[in-house]
């Protein structure tokens, strides 16, 4: 799986350079974001802005990541969402959970 | 007018590496839709989706994780309705026990067939010559 870390101040970014986040790769992201808390770093944004496809699994993984940070006293935040992307979220009700935002920007603006 | 007939037949692996191909040839049968009056791209991203989500359950659930195993995945259009079905070689597993995600919205596992069941108007799963078949029917209105 292809993903950009890239800090920006006490924020780590991870864009997900997917087309999609299946059951078959969302393990890597989890995997990264748990390497994350391991260093502390605990005030996260995923963008997805790539992102075409997400099913149950690559939204377990961000649920996963959200709870873990939210455990630390970070926050775990999401932008760039596809309108296919949101939809899903809406259909789980996950829209009501994440804080989304539209850009990278405006996300990092939030923390 | 004769209604159109389509009918996809495939075979894959029991691996996560072969959703994506999978995916894709439904959205594609979506897509080769003459009557359609729908949004075309929102049933082909639906298709995909219950796709994935019904293969991975094959594979991770029935077959766990077995990789000598294959899952078998028929798509049939006929008259106005969508018809796929998973088969598996598995033991099966009960989709009637599992819950609605919305109570425990912060579980990370348990959302799949809960999408399927929004997505699809019929949806059983039975026993089937020595393993499982999932059909999952759709109105092509």
């Amino acid at each position: 799986m292809i993903l950009k870390v890239e800090e920006k101040g006490e924020v780590v970014v991870i864009q997900v350079k997917e087309e999609r986040l299946d059951a078959h790769n969302s393990g890597e992201l989890k995997s990264q974001m748990l390497s994350l808390f391991e260093e502390s770093k605990n005030h996260i944004v995923i963008d997805l802005q790539e992102v075409r496809f997400v099913d149950s699994s690559g939204l377990g993984a961000l649920v996963s990541g959200f709870k873990n940070a939210s455990a630390r006293n970070g926050n775990l935040k999401l932008c760039g969402l596809q309108p296919q992307v949101k939809s899903m979220f809406e259909l789980t009700r996950l829209h009501r959970v994440f804080e989304i935002f539209s850009g990278l920007e405006e996300a990092l603006a939030s923390f | 007018m004769k209604n159109e007939r389509i009918e996809v037949d495939i075979k894959v692996p029991n691996q996560t590496r072969y959703l994506s191909l999978i995916g894709k040839i439904g959205e594609d049968v979506a897509r080769t839709l003459k009557k359609y009056k729908g949004d075309r791209e929102e049933l082909a991203y639906h298709i995909n989706l219950v796709l994935t989500e019904s293969m991975t359950n094959a594979i991770r659930h029935a077959h766990e994780g077995d990789p000598t195993k294959e899952v078998h995945i028929t798509i049939t259009i006929e008259d106005k309705e969508l018809c796929i079905k998973v088969y598996d070689q598995g033991q099966g597993f009960d989709i009637s026990t599992l819950p609605v995600p919305e109570i425990r919205c912060l579980e990370e596992h348990g959302r799949g067939v809960f999408i399927i069941h929004t997505l699809m108007d019929s949806v059983s799963y039975r026993k089937f010559n020595g393993g499982h078949v999932l059909e999952m029917i759709k109105a092509l209105q």
